[in-house]
């Protein structure tokens, strides 16, 4: 069995000096940033609020709602399923139908208070790799329990949509080492709808209740 | 100055660890701050802790302040008032002056670093990169820039643009320009005077002192006196609370002695608050760190009522200390609050009273507001992660692309 290796990532945040302060100007600037600039507005609630899941769950739709008071909009972009998306670029292009088939059903281009433009940022993402490494199921458990919660983000999510592989590492892992209805009960779970804690105890219970099986 | 490993207890093992992890891939990176002045300002108190705790960390990291005299500094405030939007006016020999004393100090500058990271506008003009090939050069820009006064924004942009990487505190400060930007939010530090745990003693000796009583409700605003801070809009809001609930109202905050605003703005409040013994306006020296600790654990509610705000970190203090805040929804604050879940947000003076009187009332329900801020801060807003940033912008450096795999 090949070991389980932690890595972590830290990100650091971009600045890209385009506002929108309408939808008009929101969609262009979501057509031409960076798709680490997508990728940041959409998962940067995750961490910043790992204990709970804020009303809006990306900041598209939390602008939208709260700058230029467009409720209706803004549950619909907040309501899109990340987690059905393989890539930035789909999840991008999502966004880009939703905003323009509004505008094209209104006359009226409504803009927000001066000094709540939508600011566009990006993140730049470090590797690391940790100390933690698993040489089996409970060796697994217990570096759960103990690495960061970068750590535990990095492989649950940069690895699926950031770094492009078909499913996130613990699942990866846990099939290629024969432990496939594990792998398959962590594939499933939609990790967009718990917190990083939740979702850490979620994969620790899982994986608990295997060993014991 | 306490080891980086004292902060263990309070953001947890991992977070040091993770610290060092970084730490290790910047050591062999010599870095130069300066600023204006070692003593004095924000500047001078985020770096006097930050560097200690970076040398712990094994980085090689240096501070050295500006050479200059009274004449500079009145340029560079009439610079700093015009960053904040305010009509300002500079003569082509201020800013020749600005520029001699830039000169005069590029001249001392060290050369054995590689990164040069120079703080606000008083030595922006240092940067030469001819000399020293290949030194980077980082600028951090510490002041509300969102709408600063035209040209000087354009006198300062030549020189920004000439470095590698600038760096804000809020995303509404970045700006068109041609190199890159990158947020660092400030941070507070929990093992400072003004965030460490104090026992009631100690808390209770500071509200003897000056007579507040407590037993009754206190809410409490603690800000430099400034109108940008609506202290006058803070006494109305108390006043009406103070109608069906009998409470005490703390405005506490420093400000320049020498400042005319200030004293204009605290005598405006002195006279709004005169025959009110229930309002206590403490001008309070800058020092007085444990005082204002002890002011803000006392409290029962928490006030940032500001009309304009660069990023707010008293709102982060209020946090970190478990209290209900309920603030304006300008600048960096609602980056801290998260309405009716970690804080309040509010626009008026009405709108302030109301959660005053509700805040006040459901006790369980501002103590549950509390818990999340401080829970919020802990995640985002301690000095470990602001240095933990601060690495990873030495870093960006040397790594162009959006991925870096460190290894």
């Amino acid at each position: 069995m090949d070991p389980f290796i932690f890595r972590t990532r830290i990100n650091q945040i971009e600045l890209l000096g385009k506002k929108a302060k309408n939808l008009k100007q929101l969609v262009e600037n979501i057509k031409t940033v960076p798709s680490s600039s997508i990728y940041h507005h959409t998962h940067r609630f995750l961490e910043q609020h790992i204990y709970f899941s804020p009303e809006h769950p990306n900041d598209f739709s939390y602008w939208i709602t709260t700058a230029l008071g467009l409720k209706r909009l803004g549950e619909i972009i907040a309501s899109v399923e990340i987690f059905q998306f393989k890539d930035i670029e789909s999840l991008r292009n999502k966004f880009i139908k939703i905003i323009e088939t509004y505008l094209k059903g209104t006359s009226s281009l409504r803009n927000c208070i001066l000094g709540e433009e939508f600011s566009f940022m990006s993140s730049k993402m470090f590797i690391l790799n940790t100390p933690f490494k698993a040489h089996n199921l409970e060796e697994f458990i217990s570096c759960l329990r103990q690495i960061t919660i970068h750590s535990f983000y990095f492989h649950m999510f940069e690895a699926r949509m950031r770094l492009q592989k078909d499913e996130n590492d613990f699942s990866r892992w846990f099939k290629d080492n024969g432990f496939k209805r594990l792998a398959d009960q962590i594939a499933f779970l939609d990790p967009y709808t718990h917190t990083l804690e939740g979702l850490r105890k979620k994969i620790i219970s899982l994986a608990t209740k295997y060993t014991q099986r | 100055m306490k080891p980086i490993k004292e902060y263990i207890p309070v953001v947890g093992k991992q977070v040091i660890d993770e610290l060092y992890l970084v730490a290790d891939k910047v050591k062999n990176i010599k870095v130069q701050n300066i600023n204006s002045t070692h003593s004095g300002g924000g500047v001078a108190e985020i770096l006097s802790r930050m560097i200690p705790l970076m040398k712990d960390l094994g980085i090689s990291v240096s501070w050295d302040s500006l050479e200059a005299g009274d004449k500079f500094f009145t340029i560079t405030k009439k610079i700093h008032n015009a960053l904040h939007g305010l009509e300002v006016s500079l003569t082509s020999k201020e800013y020749d002056y600005f520029l001699e004393i830039n000169e005069k100090n590029q001249k001392k500058l060290s050369t054995d670093s590689d990164i040069v990271y120079v703080h606000d506008p008083q030595p922006i003009a240092l940067i030469d990169k001819d000399k020293g090939q290949g030194k980077k050069w980082l600028w951090r820009c510490h002041v509300d820039f969102s709408k600063p006064q035209q040209d000087v924004w354009n006198f300062l942009k030549k020189f920004i643009q000439n470095y590698d990487a600038s760096v804000f505190s809020a995303p509404a400060f970045a700006r068109k320009l041609n190199c890159r930007q990158v947020l660092v939010s400030p941070s507070i530090d929990p093992l400072s005077d003004k965030n460490k745990r104090l026992d009631q003693r100690e808390i209770d000796s500071v509200l003897e002192k000056y007579g507040i009583d407590k037993d009754k409700p206190i809410i409490t605003q603690v800000s430099r006196f400034d109108y940008l801070k609506d202290p006058l809009g803070v006494i109305k809001s108390y006043r009406l609370v103070k109608k069906y609930i009998d409470c005490q109202l703390v405005l506490a905050g420093g400000g320049a002695t020498d400042d005319p605003n200030t004293i204009e703005v605290l005598k405006e409040a002195e006279n709004s608050a005169a025959l009110d013994k229930d309002i206590f306006i403490l001008h309070l020296p800058a020092q007085s760190h444990l005082e204002i600790n002890a002011l803000q654990r006392a409290s029962t509610v928490i006030l940032q009522k500001s009309l304009r705000e660069g990023f707010g970190l008293t709102v982060c203090e209020a946090l970190w200390k478990e209290k209900p805040v309920i603030a304006s929804a300008v600048g960096g604050i609602p980056l801290q609050i998260a309405h009716k879940y970690s804080g309040i947000l509010t626009y008026t003076t009405e709108g302030t009273a109301y959660w005053i009187k509700q805040l006040i009332q459901e006790p369980e329900y501002a103590k549950r507001l509390g818990a999340h801020g401080r829970r919020h801060v802990a995640n985002n807003f301690l000095i470990t992660r602001q240095i933990q940033d601060y690495l990873l912008l030495f870093l960006s450096l040397y790594n162009q692309s959006d991925i870096v795999d460190l290894g």
